[in-house]
């Protein structure tokens, strides 16, 4: 990251939240540049999702929170699963968000769903129109990264994206989200449980649990103490050298 | 065929095309009990109207109405949950009406009688349906994404305050409807019933709300058809046609 680059996306400043007078989040700080990949890490019930909530305006605050003007900003919100007897075909539930069907199909091919050696038929009737709650796990996922970069947004907030995915598949999500990162500049806040992964994709961590811990480039900040301070001392977890 | 009968058939089959489609997103957003808790509410409306001679339709709407603005702005103002304010709308509402319904008329209020429609109830039906199928399409977008997720819909900047109320205000003018062909005890089978039946042979969500509304058509033929051969009500029957065509559509269910 260079400094001369930086183009600011997200400035926020003493973020509180609170329910019934319970502090959910307290006094947070911190800034989003254009191209930053940042990992929102913490305990549960450390108030990440609460995070995301307040900054897109859906529950209230107080503080400030300040976007870029004009940015598209696409979020796909914790445990979207869709029940499997919902009634609603892949086709139909991007249909939702863009009636350009010939964007959709390259869109599913950006996120590895749509390889051209595939036969077209078997792919429609297969995938296109199949039920959504039938997809596996790590299918879900890139279809809902494909429902968020339909509209070429500017910004994905995407809350913990690798629940009930196995590893070979989480690793892939942030390939590609990484990939995307690296050829649109998609600005990526991203929820997630996975220290190494954060090591691996993340330009930024910011560490909650309801205050600030940390905030900065994973190898500076989350060294063995930030991760005591944010886990309570439980976690064996250390970086990985590479 | 008499022209009573077709008159019947038309509004019966209209109102079944309206309850199935207005049922299929309210099965999809677990609102299948409310239809059966609204139309009991309906019930002072349309004793208030016996009473004072005028089409109980409006009677029944105007109650419904009143009811679902007020279990929603009741909803928005107190921690109560939703289901508590209908059970409570819902009993008290039956307790008054019991009382002031005039007795000749207390059968046809609980049950419905389509054979009595007219003019004016064809006029009513025509309308109401035409204007529930034109805004649920206009709609219909916000719905299913707020029904996936309300956070997703706001995030698209999707009202969903105003696309629940207006969805509310659908959902009592069918009940409203629904009572002149199945009464206050069964008018919330005409939503839920078609609806259900379709969810389990629908992939898509197309195909899930044509179905529902064409089984709800297909109710009303078959339940008026099988009133008029065994001299039966034809609320009930109605009601049973629709029964008959979830269990077809169970053996055909893929899980």
């Amino acid at each position: 990251m260079s400094e001369i680059s930086q183009v600011p996306v997200l400035d926020v400043e003493n973020l509180v939240v609170a329910f019934d007078n319970n502090k959910v989040l307290d006094n947070l700080s911190f800034a989003v540049q254009k191209g930053d990949v940042v990992a929102i890490v913490g305990p549960n019930g450390a108030g990440k999702s609460v995070l995301f909530r307040a900054i897109l305006g859906l529950v209230p605050y107080s503080g400030k929170i300040k976007w870029a003007s004009g940015l598209k900003i696409s979020y796909v919100p914790q445990r979207f699963n869709v029940e499997k007897d919902f009634p609603l075909t892949v086709k139909e539930f991007l249909q939702l968000k863009s009636k350009n069907y010939a964007n959709i199909i390259s869109t599913l091919e950006s996120v590895g769903l749509n390889t051209k050696e595939q036969d077209q038929h078997h792919f429609e009737h297969h995938f296109l129109n199949q039920r959504m709650g039938w997809l596996s796990g790590g299918q879900l996922q890139r279809v809902l990264v494909a429902w968020a970069i339909l509209d070429s947004p500017d910004v994905l907030l995407f809350d913990e994206p690798t629940t009930g995915i196995d590893v070979g598949g989480e690793e892939t999500i942030y390939n590609l989200l990484k990939k995307l990162n690296n050829e649109i500049k998609l600005t990526v806040l991203i929820i997630s449980h996975d220290l190494n992964i954060v090591y691996k994709y993340a330009s930024s961590v910011l560490c909650i649990n309801k205050k600030k811990l940390c905030f900065g480039h994973p190898t500076e900040v989350l060294d063995p103490q930030a991760l005591v301070k944010l886990y309570g001392g439980e976690t064996g977890f250390y970086k990985h050298e590479h | 065929m008499s022209h009573q009968i077709i008159l019947q058939l038309t509004v019966a089959i209209l109102i079944g095309i309206g309850a199935g489609y207005l049922g299929s997103f309210m099965v999809l957003k677990r609102m299948s009990l409310v239809g059966d808790a609204l139309s009991h509410v309906a019930l002072p409306g349309i004793a208030l109207a016996l009473l004072w001679g005028f089409n109980p339709f409006f009677g029944a709407f105007a109650a419904l109405f009143f009811a679902t603005v007020g279990i929603w702005a009741l909803e928005r103002k107190t921690e109560l949950p939703s289901d508590a304010l209908v059970g409570i709308f819902f009993t008290l509402s039956l307790a008054i009406g019991l009382l002031i319904t005039p007795e000749p008329e207390l059968l046809e209020t609980l049950f419905g009688d389509i054979s009595s429609v007219d003019k004016v109830d064809l006029l009513i039906t025509v309308i109401s349906v035409t204007g529930i199928i034109f805004l649920i399409s206009y709609i219909n977008r916000g719905l299913v994404i707020s029904t996936l997720s309300k956070d997703l819909a706001k995030s698209m900047n999707i009202s969903v305050n105003k696309i629940n109320f207006i969805f509310l205000i659908l959902v009592s003018l069918i009940v409203a409807l629904g009572l002149k062909v199945a009464g206050t005890l069964l008018t919330g089978a005409l939503v839920i019933i078609p609806a259900a039946a379709a969810k389990n042979i629908s992939e898509s969500i197309s195909r899930y709300t044509v179905l529902a509304s064409v089984f709800g058509a297909l109710s009303s033929v078959g339940g008026i058809w099988l009133a008029k051969l065994f001299s039966i009500p034809a609320g009930p029957s109605i009601v049973l046609a629709g029964g008959v065509i979830f269990l077809f559509t169970l053996v055909f269910k893929r899980y």
